[in-house]
């Protein structure tokens, strides 16, 4: 594996351009930057085409004779499915809004991660193979042929683009880059161009449920140790169902939260708000995946695998779904999960069987985000709440660029973080809310071949938590996404130590008051609880 | 080398017409057969693209939310920015279309020493509103010349244009003010190195074209002070479909008019179409409400999943022994078994096309 350079140099950002044009600069692969190529067997279990041993670096990529007709069938045939594409294929006028605006371009200086030269990546075949300017005049009409070193260039930089949107927020014309990016990777899978890193977990995602491939009985025997930890920590013994028919409500988390610090935190807080409430809720070992590394890869792989969600709701007999704290789920749920597969009449209109609250924003949906149900339940003072227990940590929030663009939730986490901390400071404002920066490690880049890549697209949000860490001494950095909790932890111990990562509602979990609980000397992690200030002043 | 293309490709067009005017003295061809070309060509090249995108499907709701969702009534929503319905979609797109919204929020980022800041940046946005409305403008200031009696918006749009009084004829702000955005526009993509490095010679070209249409109609209207009563009979001759052409016209008015002619045919064929794509673009035009309301994709079609039944049969024994329920009992007869692996109903049909 390539070393990974020192922060120092990392941060020396070139934005020097070639003297060469870019359509004349090949691609080069650079080590650390990408990441491994698909093995056959994870393509063979959802039956991709092309499953082959092959690495990104091989001069031969081992692609079908025909590999040229595939991908120009896939362009015509996706051209004509999504207005979208088409669109966004036309009327760039290369304003250039958008190239500052990429973390990948601002950690890279690669000029072809400006989003505008992304998506020129697919505009100029565009143009030489479906415009008639193109066919005609070639180059002069921006068009380029489609070359083996064409198709690798896309794979590059596909894969270097964790499809945020933030481009589409400033593009006067709403031109979103993944858009662009997700119909390019769907082409590229047409011919078994994926990667490991997010082949590996959707076929985990289809046979066993969940990402991380952890089958039933693994999943209860992890939950049996946060089951433990919280009693514990709070002398409470709370006792979270399994595929339970009849509950209420099915539970849906993403399956980074039951395995691995801090996610597990944050499913230790789920858990304990739940049994606080008393719940009558289930999790699910079928439907143990709320996220979805199949809508990186095409949106039928996303429809096969957020299939199990409603099905399983179905076949407990559940009436409603709350789901956990994750990013891209929430925009699978908030923009695809109904026209996937939906209509879910079979469930009901949420209420919070606490509050009473309807969900109208969700009554079609029948999916409740859970800093909405959190929320709901503090305004309606269903919660005791001791803040003071989140006294050691200086909280700040990382907009997941999922749920801020896809979605905008937003004030929702903001709340609830109030409520539970008393220390809370926000991030400069071009770099929070529907400007958020990526962690760099979105869509299935979180892998440990491609480290530089991630720690350089992660710069520009590291850079914004330096900010506060040095003006407001932050060392809490929450967020609403597993995969914010699996590369937030490297990406601040490579640029900003000192600074730790926890989901909302391990926050939540701290301050949770729960009845008969113990006098609480720890947080969720385990880690004594200062004392308290007032007390040693008594 | 795309914009010394363009330019070349300009300054051609410009030769052409003079030469075809003043020296072939194919007044008519420049004046009538030209613009009725172009302006068909236009017409139906524009409704051609507006057609094809427009039916072109929209499956998914993709809409790209830029502030706080609906959700619960307490929380404030970014109406405009975060539409949940058709009135804020309509907002939004108007605050798109007709200020540049996004355009507006354009920020500028530096790295020093290490660090990261941002800063507002606004000269594209204004430069970009300052050519688009004073483009329109310009425009509908040439109504004048297509229809008498004179529409009284017409000679009210001019009352404005024209109120500093300066000079004979009097000077339109509009006219100047187009001609400095367009050339910032051009300037930006010489000197900012992004910009040049992603222009294409079809970013020029219509930069170029502008430029030179600007000129040649303030030159026309300042300096040559071509006859206007004549350049008024002859537009008048092309709306009413009986075209004249008049004697004693400049050279001028023809390249003013050839160039106006390659705009409007080239138009459907470039990015200019941005103009119409803007209107179309799902991420802007679309509620975020997507929760609420079900959204149909019109082409659908089943695939394949893997079902309850295929995992549980996978893992029936794993589960008893952990506790956790299962549909059906361990002994199961190879009947029964048989049966599971067919295809139930839950399952959906489990072959898709791929």
């Amino acid at each position: 594996m390539a070393k990974l350079p020192k922060p120092e140099q990392l941060s020396k950002v070139e934005y020097k351009l070639p003297g060469k044009r870019w359509m004349n600069t090949p691609v080069e692969f650079k080590e650390g930057m990408y990441c491994n190529g698909t093995r056959p067997d994870y393509l063979e279990t959802v039956d991709f085409p092309n499953p082959r041993k092959w690495a990104p670096s091989d001069e031969d990529w081992k692609l079908p004779e025909n590999w040229k007709e595939i991908v120009l069938n896939g362009m015509k045939e996706r051209l004509e499915k999504y207005r979208s594409f088409r669109l966004f294929m036309d009327i760039c006028v290369r304003c250039g809004a958008c190239a500052d605006k990429c973390q990948f371009y601002l950690g890279t200086g690669d000029p072809k991660n400006m989003p505008v030269l992304r998506a020129e990546l697919m505009r100029s075949v565009y143009r030489r193979y479906f415009t008639a300017s193109g066919k005609m005049l070639g180059k002069l009409a921006g068009g380029r042929e489609l070359t083996l070193d064409v198709l690798k260039e896309w794979w590059y930089y596909f894969y270097q683009c964790s499809e945020c949107r933030r481009c589409s927020v400033f593009c006067p014309y709403g031109i979103d880059q993944a858009e662009i990016t997700m119909i390019g990777r769907e082409i590229l899978n047409l011919l078994g161009l994926n990667t490991d890193w997010i082949a590996g977990p959707v076929a985990n995602c289809y046979m066993k449920g969940n990402h991380l491939g952890l089958e039933p009985h693994t999943i209860k025997s992890n939950f049996e140790f946060m089951v433990d930890d919280i009693e514990e920590i709070t002398g409470i013994k709370v006792e979270p169902s399994f595929n339970r028919k009849g509950a209420e409500i099915l539970f849906v988390a993403p399956s980074g939260d039951m395995f691995g610090d801090p996610g597990t935190f944050t499913c230790m807080g789920y858990m304990m708000l739940f049994h606080e409430l008393g719940l009558d809720y289930t999790w699910s070992t079928f439907a143990s995946e709320g996220g979805n590394f199949g809508s990186f890869t095409s949106m039928e792989m996303g429809k096969r695998l957020n299939y199990k969600i409603y099905a399983e709701a179905k076949r407990l007999g559940v009436k409603w779904i709350i789901g956990g704290e994750c990013g891209h789920m929430w925009r699978v749920v908030n923009q695809y999960m109904d026209t996937w597969n939906g209509p879910a009449d079979f469930l009901e209109v949420p209420v919070s069987p606490i509050t009473g609250t309807r969900f109208e924003n969700a009554k079609s949906t029948k999916m409740v985000h859970i800093a909405e149900f959190t929320a709901d339940l503090i305004k309606h003072g269903k919660l005791k709440l001791d803040p003071s227990r989140n006294d050691h940590l200086k909280v700040t929030f990382h907009d997941s660029c999922n749920t801020s663009r896809g979605m905008g939730i937003l004030d929702e986490p903001r709340y609830i973080i109030k409520n539970v901390c008393n220390h809370f400071y926000e991030m400069p404002e071009d770099t929070i809310r529907e400007k958020t920066f990526c962690c760099g490690s979105g869509s299935g880049l979180n892998a440990a071949e491609n480290m530089e890549l991630r720690m350089r697209g992660g710069f520009p949000r590291a850079n914004a938590v330096k900010y506060v860490q040095q003006t407001h001494g932050v060392n809490m950095l929450a967020n609403i996404c597993a995969i914010d909790r699996a590369a937030l932890p490297t990406l601040m111990n490579y640029w900003v130590p000192g600074v730790d990562v926890a989901g909302l509602h391990e926050l939540v979990g701290n301050a949770l008051v729960m009845k008969g609980e113990k006098e609480r000397t720890q947080d969720l992690r385990l880690e004594d609880l200062p004392e308290k200030e007032g007390a040693e002043n008594v | 080398m795309g914009a010394l293309f363009s330019f070349v490709v300009v300054i051609l067009l410009i030769l052409i017409a003079y030469v075809g005017v003043a020296a072939v003295g194919m007044q008519s061809i420049f004046g009538t057969v030209v613009p009725y070309a172009a302006v068909l060509i236009f017409i139906v090249g524009v409704v051609y693209r507006v057609i094809k995108w427009g039916k072109s499907p929209v499956p998914f709701p993709i809409t790209t939310t830029g502030g706080q969702q609906k959700s619960l009534p307490w929380i404030k929503q970014a109406k405009l920015d975060n539409p949940s319905g058709s009135a804020g979609v309509i907002g939004r797109m108007a605050l798109e279309i007709l200020l540049f919204r996004s355009l507006f929020r354009n920020s500028k980022s530096e790295l020093r020493d290490g660090r990261l800041a941002y800063g507002s940046a606004k000269w594209l946005w204004l430069a970009a509103i300052a050519f688009h409305w004073s483009f329109l403008i310009v425009l509908l200031r040439h109504i004048r010349l297509f229809a008498t009696p004179i529409p009284s918006f017409v000679s009210l749009l001019e009352n404005l244009d024209g109120f500093l009084q300066i000079g004979a004829p009097r000077l339109y702000l509009t006219g100047v003010i187009l001609l400095l955005a367009v050339t910032y526009l051009l300037l930006r993509r010489f000197y900012v190195p992004q910009v040049r490095y992603i222009s294409l010679a079809s970013d020029y070209f219509p930069v170029f074209l502008i430029v030179a249409i600007a000129s040649t109609g303030i030159l026309m209207r300042y300096f040559f002070k071509v006859d206007i009563v004549s350049v008024k009979e002859l537009a008048m001759g092309l709306v009413s479909f009986n075209p004249t052409i008049p004697a004693g016209i400049g050279s001028i008015f023809y390249i003013h008019v050839f160039l106006v002619s390659i705009l409007f045919a080239y138009f459907p064929f470039s990015k200019l179409m941005h103009a119409g794509g803007v209107y179309l673009s799902p991420t802007r035009n679309l509620a975020n409400n997507s929760r609420a309301v079900r959204h149909v994709n019109p082409w659908d079609y089943p695939v394949k999943v893997h079902t309850y039944d295929e995992y549980e049969n996978e893992f029936r024994e794993k589960m008893i022994n952990a506790g956790i329920p299962v549909e059906h009992s361990p002994a199961i007869t190879p009947e029964e078994e048989e049966k599971l692996t067919e295809p139930t109903d839950d399952a959906e049909i489990p072959v898709g096309k791929e």
